[in-house]
């Protein structure tokens, strides 16, 4: 994807909306940053940043839907010009739901600022797994950045790593609630941003997928594991 | 490369063509036509295109000196219509051709059509009527036309007079149809016009089209050609030429980065 349209002023109109998808994606691995450390911290300022910039990430999401909706109106892109523009749609749907996650994340963080509390719950425990989701993001928006086929074994494979934690804290989560009643809501606090996390895995996880196919034209969603063994060995 | 069980109605096989003064335009290529589909043919000026599409209906022929080697082979009847026993006259009417400016013949609208019928020595009254009707329905063309039929030709819009052409190219029973970037000098309803009335025809014939416009090859066709430098650099269905080529210089071709 190296050389350039002849049509010069196509080749910015791409740059543009792929550099608006980077900021985009840059401002969402942000708020999941500024979310888990206003939660672990006990940080009432922080969180509350988090929650005033969600409609930064939404804006984002219907600009560069309407560049893109621009750009397929005006150039017919075709191959791999359509791929990334098809790719692009779908990531920043993707982002968006990963900010809107990181705002619940800061939602959660407010409320235990709030009430008398009789225990602050040890979001400690997801905070390796919160790590590892944030790490997916990165990488996805890196292997974009960079239009890299090859990260998206490795990122399938934390996501399994990602899930498998999730799972753990449920169980432990479950043995917390049967020894003392008195810590039911606060596992549910926990319970409920550790699928926020979750969640984010899982669309860091979607976004490397699109990079295949916007790099090979290869379609790697909803393949097995070992499928995708196979494809990344491809070229 | 292909997976497809589609019956093929010609095929290039090792085709390599020769203008008089020794000019390469084709190399070697080898290309099914698929029957009852629309086959694109897109690629750079001077690329072989229209000399791939000419070949088809012996249109070289008509200048001495120029060559070709290889076959083109029609079916089910495995002809080679290149032979030098073959008569071109006989090939133009199971082939015919469209070309990128109508041009009727200074003539009525029903001799148009009629022509290649009274060439081929049919005089019969009722049946040039019946077939100059049957040609301007296939072409769309008979209800704007059914009440002036003897009118002269160049009265038509441009639009009128391409499907014209058409019907006079369908009047002899083709089996196969080349149309030569036949909406280039066309305006966009008469072109959609056009594109309509090849998807219907493909139900009859096969279908063989050279373009300019990337967008109509990715509308019409069913399988698209690239060529390069007289060279067949990738050929396959249109889905994957336009979403997945594998060639750069399809690639590049198509998303508007040649050079």
């Amino acid at each position: 994807m190296q050389s350039e349209h002849i049509f010069k002023q196509y080749d910015a109109e791409l740059e543009a909306v792929r550099a608006k998808v980077l900021e985009m994606g840059s401002l969402v691995e942000q708020q999941i940053v500024d979310a888990l450390e206003s939660l672990v911290t006990s940080n009432p300022r922080l969180s509350e940043s988090v929650i005033k910039r969600d409609h930064l990430v939404n804006a984002l999401e219907v600009q560069i839907d309407e560049d893109c909706s621009h750009i397929i109106a005006r150039r017919q892109p075709t191959a791999g010009d359509l791929r990334m523009i098809l790719m692009m749609i779908k990531t920043i749907t993707d982002l968006e739901r990963i900010g809107d996650e990181a705002a619940k994340v800061a939602r959660f963080a407010q409320k235990t600022f709030e009430t008398d509390r009789m225990w602050t719950p040890r979001f400690a425990e997801i905070k390796a797994m919160a790590n590892l989701a944030r790490e997916m993001l990165h990488m996805s928006l890196d292997a974009f950045a960079r239009s890299d086929a090859t990260k998206v074994l490795a990122i399938a494979q934390m996501d399994e790593q990602v899930d498998d934690q999730y799972q753990m804290t449920i169980r432990h989560l479950i043995t917390f609630m049967l020894e003392d009643p008195r810590a039911i809501s606060m596992s549910l606090e926990v319970l409920f941003v550790s699928k926020a996390i979750e969640r984010i895995g899982d669309h860091a996880k979607n976004i490397s997928e699109y990079v295949v196919y916007m790099v090979k034209g290869k379609d790697v969603r909803h393949i097995s594991m070992e499928e995708m063994e196979q494809e990344a060995s491809r070229p | 490369m292909m997976t497809t069980t589609t019956p093929v109605k010609a095929e290039a096989r090792n085709l390599s063509f020769f203008y008089n003064g020794g000019n390469h335009a084709l190399k070697g290529v080898n290309m099914p036509l698929y029957e009852n589909k629309i086959t694109a043919l897109i690629g750079p000026s001077g690329c072989g295109k229209s000399t791939f599409l000419r070949c088809f209906n012996r249109m070289h022929d008509l200048y001495p000196g120029n060559k070709y080697e290889g076959q083109i082979v029609m079916h089910p009847d495995n002809t080679n219509i290149l032979e030098k026993s073959v008569d071109p006259i006989e090939v133009r009417m199971r082939i015919s051709m469209v070309f990128q400016k109508p041009n009727p013949f200074p003539k009525s609208i029903y001799e148009n059509v009629a022509y290649g019928l009274r060439v081929r020595g049919e005089n019969n009254k009722r049946m040039l009527d019946d077939k100059v009707e049957e040609a301007l329905k296939g072409a769309a063309l008979w209800n704007e036309v059914k009440d002036r039929q003897q009118d002269l030709a160049f009265n038509l819009s441009g639009g009128q007079q391409q499907r014209l052409c058409i019907a006079r190219a369908l009047a002899t029973d083709p089996e196969i149809m080349l149309f030569d970037e036949p909406t280039s000098a066309l305006d966009p309803i008469a072109t959609a016009n056009i594109e309509e009335l090849m998807s219907e025809l493909k139900n009859k014939l096969t279908i063989l089209v050279v373009t300019h416009n990337m967008q109509q090859a990715a509308r019409v066709s069913d399988y698209t050609a690239y060529m390069y430098l007289g060279e067949l650099m990738e050929y396959g269905d249109t889905d994957t030429i336009f979403t997945r080529p594998t060639r750069k210089e399809t690639e590049d071709y198509i998303t508007g980065k040649f050079g």
